[in-house]
C-alpha cells in the first residue's frame, strides 16, 4: 500500500475582489462574478513567490507526516511561475526542509497540471521502492495580462503532499490520465503574460481532457460517479468544474469541500491539489476521493484515494485550507495590487 | 556579488539552524566555533522553532536599496521559545498595530534580490502567530 502520509498548504493573506479589477477596466463585475462563479482571488505579498509558498506548504505537510525529513528521497515542485527560468525551485525547498543532500529533484512545468504530475511521479517512486518517501508540490503565483479575463482569476497558493508506504492518511487506489497536444494556452520565452485561445479553452481543451480522464479511471476501476464520496476537479474558474461534474453525473455534495475558486481564484498548479487538501481537512476515514487535474497544452491526471483512520489523528497538526482562505484577509486596491505584482514600470 | 555570503548563510536563513553547546546547552544563532557561555567547542545543530514574542521594533519608512517596495515595514527583535533573541523583518501585518509582547512565528520569505537578473535571496521573516 502506498499513498499520502502528510499534506499542507499555504495561501497568501492578501486578496483582491472582482469589483476592484473590473472598476479599473470598465468591465461589468456582476456579469463576471456570475459568469465565472468567482468573487475574489488571493494575491501574493511582494516577498512571496512559488518557492516561499512551496516551502511553507511543505513545512505544514511535514508537521502532519511527522517524519525525519531525511527520509524524503525525491522532491518535485510543479509550477508555471518558478522564480528562476534556470535554477531549480526544488533545491530551495529541499534545503529549507533539511532534506539535502541525498535527494532527487527537478522542477516540473505543465501549465496547471504540473502539481499532480509531481504527485504521480512521487507516488510511483515510492511504489517502486526507489525512495522511502517523496514530496510533491503544486505552487503558483500566476499572472493574467492587465484587463484580460485571466486577471480576475490568476491567484497564488501552494499545496504539498508527502507520499510514503507507512502510516498512510489516504491510500492510493488507482491513477490514470488523458493527454493530447492542444494549444489552448501558452507563454513564450520572455513574454510577461500568457496568451490563450479564448472560448477554445473550454470544450476542446478543459472539458474534453477532464472528461477523458474521468471516463478512463471509471472504466479502469469499474466504478460509477455515485461511488465517490468526494470529487475535486481543476478549477480555472468556478463554472467549468461544476459544468463538467454535473454533465458526468456527479452532484454538488461531492465537490462541496473541494471547490475553492469562488474565493481563492485559480492557483494553477496548486488548484486541484489545494482542493484535495481542503477535502482531506473534512473527510471521514474510509471515504473515497476522486481527484482530476487539468493543464493547458493539454492533459488531465486522475487519482482515486481512500482515506484512513490516521487522517483524523494528523490533520490538527497544521492549519486547514479554509482557515488560510477565510481568516485574516487584507483586501487590496488595484494600485497596491499592481505594485505587489510588479505591473508598474519603474526606473532600474 | 553577494552569492558566497548568502550561500554561507543558507542553513540559518532557510531553516534557522543554530548550535547547541554540548557542555552547557547554550544555543547560539547562528552556530559558532566557541560557546560564548562556557568556551566549549562542540555543538549539536538544531533548528529553532521560529515561535516567540516581540521584544521591540521600529518601522522603516526610508528603506535601503532593494527593500523600497516593502516600505513602510517593521523590523524587530523577537525572543524565541528557546530563549534566543533574533532580529528580523515582520511581514503580513499592519506595522502600525504591532506592539511589544505580540506572538510571532517565522515564515520562509523572499528577503531581497540582486536586481532583476541576479540571485534571489530567501530567509526567515516573522509574521503574527495566528495559526495560519
Ligand atoms: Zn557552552
Amino acid at each position: 500500500m502506498i499513498g499520502i502520509i502528510g499534506y499542507g498548504t499555504q495561501i497568501p493573506r492578501y486578496r483582491i475582489k472582482v469589483e476592484e479589477i473590473a472598476k479599473v477596466w470598465g468591465a461589468d463585475a456582476s456579469a463576471i462574478k456570475r459568469g465565472l462563479n468567482l468573487n475574489e482571488k488571493s494575491v501574493p505579498a511582494p516577498d512571496e513567490d512559488c518557492a516561499t509558498l512551496s516551502v511553507n506548504a511543505a513545512l505544514n505537510a511535514l508537521k502532519r507526516a511527522s517524519i525525519d525529513p531525511k527520509k524524503i528521497g525525491a522532491v518535485y515542485v510543479g509550477s508555471e511561475s518558478h522564480p528562476y527560468a534556470v535554477k531549480p525551485t526544488g533545491t530551495i525547498v529541499s534545503e529549507a526542509l533539511g532534506i539535502c543532500p541525498r535527494v532527487h529533484t527537478a522542477d516540473l512545468e505543465f501549465a496547471c497540471k504540473a502539481g499532480t504530475e509531481g504527485m504521480f511521479i512521487a507516488l510511483q517512486l515510492v511504489k517502486s521502492g526507489a525512495v522511502t518517501c517523496a514530496l510533491a508540490i503544486g505552487a503558483d503565483t500566476s499572472q493574467g495580462a492587465p484587463g484580460d479575463a485571466l486577471e480576475y482569476s490568476a491567484s497564488a497558493g501552494a499545496a504539498a503532499f508527502i507520499m510514503g508506504a507507512e502510516n498512510l492518511i489516504a491510500e492510493l487506489v488507482e491513477t490514470d490520465c488523458y493527454m493530447t497536444d492542444t494549444p489552448d494556452f501558452w507563454r513564450r520565452e520572455n513574454a510577461h503574460y500568457p496568451e490563450h485561445g479564448g472560448r477554445f479553452t473550454g470544450e476542446p481543451a478543459y472539458m474534453k481532457h477532464v472528461t477523458g480522464a474521468v471516463l478512463a479511471i471509471l472504466e479502469k476501476t469499474g466504478t460509477k460517479p455515485e461511488d465517490f464520496d468526494y470529487l475535486i476537479f481543476h478549477q480555472p474558474n468556478g463554472k467549468f468544474p461544476v459544468q463538467v461534474a454535473k454533465k458526468l453525473g456527479f452532484k454538488e455534495p461531492q465537490y462541496r469541500y473541494g471547490l475553492l475558486t469562488p474565493t481563492l481564484g485559480n492557483t494553477y498548479s496548486g488548484s486541484s491539489p489545494m482542493g484535495l487538501a481542503a477535502t482531506l481537512d473534512e473527510a471521514k476515514p474510509d471515504q473515497t476521493i476522486l481527484l482530476v487535474s487539468y493543464g493547458s497544452g493539454a492533459g488531465s491526471d486522475a487519482f482515486i484515494f481512500r482515506t484512513t483512520e490516521r487522517l483524523l489523528k494528523v490533520r490538527k497538526h497544521a492549519p486547514k485550507v479554509r482557515k488560510q482562505l477565510d481568516e485574516h484577509r487584507y483586501y487590496l486596491e488595484y494600485g497596491a495590487y499592481a505594485k505587489f505584482r510588479r505591473k508598474i514600470l519603474k526606473p532600474e | 556579488m553577494n552569492v558566497p555570503k548568502h550561500w554561507r548563510a543558507i542553513p540559518e536563513r532557510y531553516r534557522m539552524e543554530a548550535g547547541k553547546c554540548r557542555k552547557c546547552g547554550e544555543i547560539s544563532f547562528p552556530s559558532r566555533l566557541i560557546c560564548p557561555a562556557c568556551n566549549h567547542n562542540e555543538f549539536d545543530l538544531v533548528n529553532l522553532s521560529g515561535k516567540g514574542k516581540l521584544l521591540t521594533h521600529t518601522i522603516i519608512r526610508t528603506a535601503p536599496e532593494g527593500f523600497g517596495d516593502f516600505a513602510p515595514y517593521a523590523v524587530g527583535i523577537v525572543e524565541l521559545e528557546e530563549g534566543v533573541r533574533i532580529m528580523g523583518q515582520i511581514t503580513d501585518c499592519d506595522p502600525e498595530k504591532l506592539k511589544t509582547g505580540d506572538k510571532l512565528t517565522s515564515k520562509f520569505r523572499r528577503m531581497n534580490e540582486e536586481g532583476k537578473t541576479g540571485m534571489i535571496m530567501y530567509s526567515y521573516k516573522f509574521v503574527p502567530d495566528i495559526g495560519i
